[in-house]
């Protein structure tokens, strides 16, 4: 029974994961291929997941809107880009820290202008909405769902990375971007080509997870600090390192918020155990990180030489 | 015969496949003036960052003064008297030439975590610092930001910087790269007063310089020391005229 | 030659250094005449605010400004300090003394522990370290559960000061403050041109030729995180005592981002630039928030646009004319 319940928040960490690569995956060939440190990335899931529950509520259909939701994102993110973000690629960390940090502000403010503070309900889609036993225990076929997505979406990235001619230049950009442009690419447009991709995945994560989470103002922020934490932990720059991270981010999480105050209960008193337990669970992923840098400053996978 | 100064056992360093460095081995005498040539890729400036600690050597041993300074970072073989200059201009471009000169006089004098007394009226830091870019003719530069000086004054201060460590080993990674003739003759002037106060490691190209000042003459080729001798010596050497003089001969 | 006698005696002091932060200081001695001319309780509460906030940006500037490191962590500190008074005066000891050695010795000891893992980083690794470290003590702030948990606790009243309530009255509080930011400013004035200072400074400019001439960039970084922490820990002794009230939401790390933003707004590398910084970010955030309800609407591109086109800071907008 433990087991099944293990395995079943285990399915729940990489599905958790995953969602975290989604995200991690544009900000980190952004940050790596660009040098830029982008905070506004953890509205594109926001506003990836308001589009959804928008056009959901429109159409009355989960697909539909998540079909429109995807270039619409796609769109935003282009925009953003062009206002503001490419103004900002030759100014240093510190500039470009402030001006998306600006950028969160205004789009959370935004959102609850448009949609109101309380948060949105997107319904999951029938043919998903089942729950398969797993074990005895019923898990919901729209998580594994997510999962499938997931991955589909890493095996897709793998191979447009590893095997195509953008994926070449994105990864000798990560690792040394003045090459590049003097191999005689339009740098720009690959930045833009980056940009748009990364802001459309953050957005696709956002419309997934929009039927199992509330849609609300500021739902990107916390995202976006975990997106950090994985990027950091797998390396900047690295898509391989970005999932490995998010995995690890996902099951640490997951596994430890609901296993901690199990597992202190052998050394503390039951409501001790649980108290002491719920504290440490959230900082699990954080005390990883520091690990992590503290043997490998540059994270598992550092793209950078 | 004495003790060397610095004895280089063995050092490699690699960079993915290429071997910049391979089995280096250097003995350096107390006093000497210590040239290093090779052509361009010859591992020059990367033995420099072993020998300095800016770079980890993959294998072999440095020794200084008898003291094995493998493992030591790069500050702590400037505190025992290792210091170098930058092939690449280094200085603080925001600080005053005098400051540049300061800092580097109080980093070998007393301990810089002091938080009270202002290091500029400092005068234990001052005169000293003063009187080193006297000698390097910049006493008139004293009060201009490092950013605003020229670029032989630049390399005038580095060496002004690198003498304020009071180094026992001085290593010059091509300290004439990049001045005109005048500041180079300049430069080789002073040096010609260091020698024999301390133990210089020069890596240079400007051969008239290097035959000109050097006691020996070590000669680097893809990593490898290929000769070492006085200059007379490593001018006839064959072996060197082929691999290196040779593309001047031709 | 004559002209070119070296200014050996600091070559870059004006009168302008002394001048401005005077005149600063003079006007924030003067609100809490001034706050008699209107709502006396809200003005002197509103610049209570500005002047924990400038303390606090101010040690972040010693970090930013003068040691190259940015940390968006920063608030993390203030939540220390806030919740030294928090958790002590829940358990009855409401003496300043105690508390305030609580609030410098929580935030140095974190300071330490967190600065030895994130100064081993470079660039945008410290930022998102210590990003991260900050949320470690957010989210430990928020589980808890016996001081408030996320809701936060209400203080039984202001700290204690030999036992008696002297920081009770609202321009007690005031001036104690001011006074802190007072001796803050020409401490970290002195530290700043130091012997330390310098190497500090010489560190940001270029970290290898500090480390070739002897330095261990390592050791000065982590005393200047210690001790930027240590003031900013301070500032939440403050804060906690301004508010009456002492919550995880004081070390979100959207409050670390207000408060790198009142310091590049203020201008970096001149400490008094904190103040200025604090005054026009909450003035115009008590401002804005006045007429509008949905004020960050006009908040957040205004942070956008003072990064895109008023480079320098509040301090160097009248310099770059005056020179």
């Amino acid at each position: 029974m433990t087991w099944t319940l293990f395995a079943l928040q285990a399915l729940n960490g990489v599905q958790f994961g995953l969602i975290l690569f989604l995200i991690a995956a544009g900000l980190t060939l952004v940050f790596g291929v660009m040098d830029f440190i982008n905070l506004a990335h953890g509205v594109q899931y926001m506003v990836g997941a308001y589009l959804t529950a928008a056009f959901a509520a429109w159409t009355g259909s989960f697909g539909t809107a998540l079909l429109l939701a995807l270039p619409s994102a796609l769109a935003f993110g282009l925009l953003l880009e062009a206002l503001v973000f490419r103004h900002l690629y030759d100014r240093d960390h510190l500039d470009q820290v402030l001006a998306t940090f600006g950028i969160i502000i205004f789009l959370n403010e935004a959102v609850r202008v448009v949609w109101g503070a309380a948060p949105l309900g997107v319904p999951v889609p029938d043919i998903l909405s089942g729950s398969i036993p797993i074990g005895g225990l019923n898990y919901p076929v729209y998580r594994l769902a997510i999962i499938a997505a997931g991955l589909g979406v890493a095996g897709l990235l793998y191979g447009i990375v590893g095997h195509t001619r953008i994926g070449m230049l994105v990864r000798a950009g990560a690792t040394n971007a003045p090459m590049v442009s003097a191999l005689g690419v339009n740098i720009r447009l690959l930045f833009t080509v980056v940009f748009g991709f990364g802001a459309m995945l953050a957005g696709f994560a956002g419309a997934m997870v929009a039927p199992i989470l509330s849609v609300e103002p500021g739902m990107g922020d916390n995202v976006l600090i975990l997106a950090f934490v994985v990027i950091v932990i797998g390396g900047i720059g690295s898509v391989r390192g970005a999932f490995l991270g998010a995995i690890l981010v996902g099951l640490v999480d997951t596994l430890g918020r609901f296993f901690a105050p199990t597992l202190l209960r052998f050394v503390l008193d039951p409501s001790a155990a649980s108290q002491t337990g719920r504290a440490i669970a959230p900082m699990l992923i954080y005390i990883l990180m520091a690990a992590t840098l503290f043997v490998k400053p540059s994270g598992l996978f550092p793209a950078k030489r | 015969m004495t003790e060397p100064l610095l004895r280089l056992e063995g050092l490699s360093k690699s960079y993915g496949a290429l071997r910049v460095t391979d089995d280096v081995s250097l003995d350096l005498r107390p006093g000497e003036l210590h040239a290093v040539i090779g052509p361009n890729g010859a591992g020059k400036t990367t033995l420099v960052h072993q020998i300095s600690g800016l770079a980890r050597s993959d294998r072999g041993r440095v020794l200084f003064a008898g003291r094995d300074v493998t493992r030591l970072s790069m500050a702590e073989r400037v505190r025992l008297g290792l210091a170098r200059s930058f092939q690449i201009i280094s200085v603080l471009p925001a600080f005053t030439a005098l400051e540049n000169v300061a800092v580097a006089v109080q980093a070998r004098s007393g301990s810089s975590f002091r938080f009270l007394r202002p290091a500029r009226r400092d005068d234990a830091l001052n005169a000293p610092a003063l009187a080193l870019l006297e000698r390097f003719g910049l006493a008139h530069r004293a009060g201009v930001p490092a950013a605003l000086l020229s670029y032989g004054e630049k390399r005038q201060l580095e060496l002004a910087v690198a003498l304020a460590t009071a180094p026992s080993l001085l290593i010059l990674d091509e300290p004439l790269a990049g001045t005109s003739h005048d500041e180079s003759r300049g430069v080789v002037e002073i040096l010609r007063a260091l020698k024999g106060e301390i133990t210089i490691l020069l890596i240079e190209h400007d051969m008239e310089a290097v035959f000109a000042l050097a006691d020996r003459v070590s000669v680097l080729v893809y990593g490898k020391v290929v000769a070492t001798g006085d200059p007379a010596t490593i001018r006839a050497d064959p072996q060197v005229r082929a691999a290196y003089l040779g593309e001047e001969a031709a | 030659m004559a002209a070119a006698t070296p200014a050996i005696r600091s070559p870059t002091a004006s009168p302008r250094d002394w001048l401005v932060p005077l005149v600063l200081f003079a006007l924030l001695a003067a609100v809490p005449l001034l706050a008699k001319l209107g709502p006396e309780g809200f003005i002197l509460s509103l610049m209570t605010r500005v002047v924990v906030v400038a303390l606090a940006a101010m040690s972040l500037d010693l970090l930013i400004g003068y040691g190259g490191l940015v940390s968006f962590g920063h608030a993390a500190f203030l939540g220390i300090g806030a919740y030294a008074v928090g958790i002590l005066s829940s358990h009855g000891i409401e003496e300043a003394g105690p508390q305030l050695a609580a609030a410098i010795g929580g935030s140095v000891l974190f300071a330490l522990a967190s600065g030895v893992i994130a100064l081993r980083t470079q660039g945008v690794y410290f930022i998102m370290i210590t990003l991260a470290f900050g949320q470690m003590l957010f989210f430990l702030a928020t589980a808890l559960s016996g001081y408030g948990g996320d809701d936060g606790m209400t203080l039984p009243g202001r700290s204690l000061l030999f036992d008696r309530p002297w920081l009770k009255g609202d321009a007690a509080l005031y001036w104690v403050s001011l006074a802190v930011l007072g001796a803050a400013y020409l401490g970290l004035r002195r530290v700043t041109a130091s012997r330390f200072g310098r190497v500090l400074r010489g560190l940001k400019e270029n970290e290898i030729r500090m480390e070739a001439v002897g330095f261990e960039a390592f050791r000065y970084r982590l005393v200047a995180y210690a001790l930027a922490g240590a003031v900013a820990g301070v500032a939440g002794f403050l804060l906690a005592n301004l508010s009456g009230f002492v919550s995880p939401a004081v070390m979100s790390w959207q409050r670390s981002g207000d408060l790198i933003f009142v310091v590049v707004l203020g201008g970096l590398g001149s400490l008094h630039g904190a103040i200025l910084g604090a005054a026009a970010f909450l003035l115009a955030e008590e401002v804005l928030s006045h007429y509008l309800e949905h004020w960050r609407l006009v908040f957040g591109p205004l942070l956008v646009l003072a990064v895109l086109f008023a480079r320098g800071g509040l301090v160097g907008i009248g310099r770059g004319r005056g020179a």
